[in-house]
């Protein structure tokens, strides 16, 4: 029997991309990354979509555990030649992307607009 | 703000399951409050407790509920201290791999030593690994 639980997610799909955004303001604990996680590859491997722009607009805290959900979605994307876009990130948010170098590996625009012309 | 004299002085031991994680993280999110310190602060200081925090449960103790993790914290007006031990094996810092060189970034893993090294003023590790204590300078506004 499965047990349900609330999504972490929800996503609008506009035109072929698929505009992702976060129902928790604090991705930090190891159970919601999970789930965040089973989420987004539900999307990729049960529903199909190769284009995921994700909108983290709402998000205040992240940790290093959501950034590896993050490269793990991003390379399961591009083996499937689909393509893995961020946006909306804040500048606090965006130093741990920064530090970590991963701005230079995985695709961050402003805003879902900018995402949405980058496919 | 606090007055310049005002101390706060904790020590919290839990065992190593998530649930206890959260009640400490927010234990000592709300002993910061007092303090005011700038939000860029709060957020170096939260995010470096997360990691540290989940580097004790999940790979020190190895998420093993029979093992404890202590966490001593000290939050002055200027600065927040926290010494944090697990039980486990310990570990070497000069042995993690540089999760930001090239062969390395396409790992899921290893970032959260760097965060905390970077979000912190200091940070250092001592007996076998086991043990470390960070603490945050408060920024001048």
């Amino acid at each position: 029997m499965s047990t349900a639980r609330r999504p972490r997610i929800t996503f609008e799909d506009i035109g072929d991309v698929t505009v992702v955004k976060f129902t928790d303001k604090k991705i930090l604990e190891e159970q919601a990354i999970q789930n965040i996680g089973d989420d987004l590859f539900k999307l990729v491997d049960e529903l199909g979509r190769k284009k995921l722009l994700l909108d983290f607009v709402t998000v205040e805290f992240l940790s290093s555990a959501a950034l590896g959900k993050l490269i793990r979605l991003h390379q399961r994307l591009a083996t499937g030649g689909g393509k893995l876009i961020l946006c909306g990130i804040s500048k606090t948010i965006m130093e741990i992307f920064e530090l970590t170098k991963l701005d230079k590996m995985l695709k961050i625009v402003k805003d879902e607009q900018t995402g949405l012309n980058a496919f | 703000m606090p007055e310049p004299e005002s101390e706060t002085v904790a020590e919290v031991c839990f065992a190593s399951d998530w649930p206890e994680v959260r009640r400490v993280q927010r234990e000592i999110e709300l002993a910061l409050v007092p303090f005011a310190f700038p939000d860029r602060d709060q957020f170096y200081i939260k995010i470096a407790l997360e990691e540290a925090l989940v580097n004790a449960v999940k790979h020190g103790n190895r998420l093993d509920p029979a093992k404890h993790v202590r966490v001593r914290y000290t939050i002055t007006a200027l600065r927040f201290e926290a010494y944090i031990a697990d039980e486990g094996c310990g570990f070497d810092p000069a042995n993690v791999p540089d999760p930001c060189s090239p062969e390395n970034l396409e790992r899921p893993c290893g970032r959260g030593l760097l965060l905390i090294r970077k979000f912190m003023t200091t940070v250092e590790y001592h007996g076998r690994g086991n043990c470390m204590s960070m603490a945050k300078v408060r920024t001048a506004s």
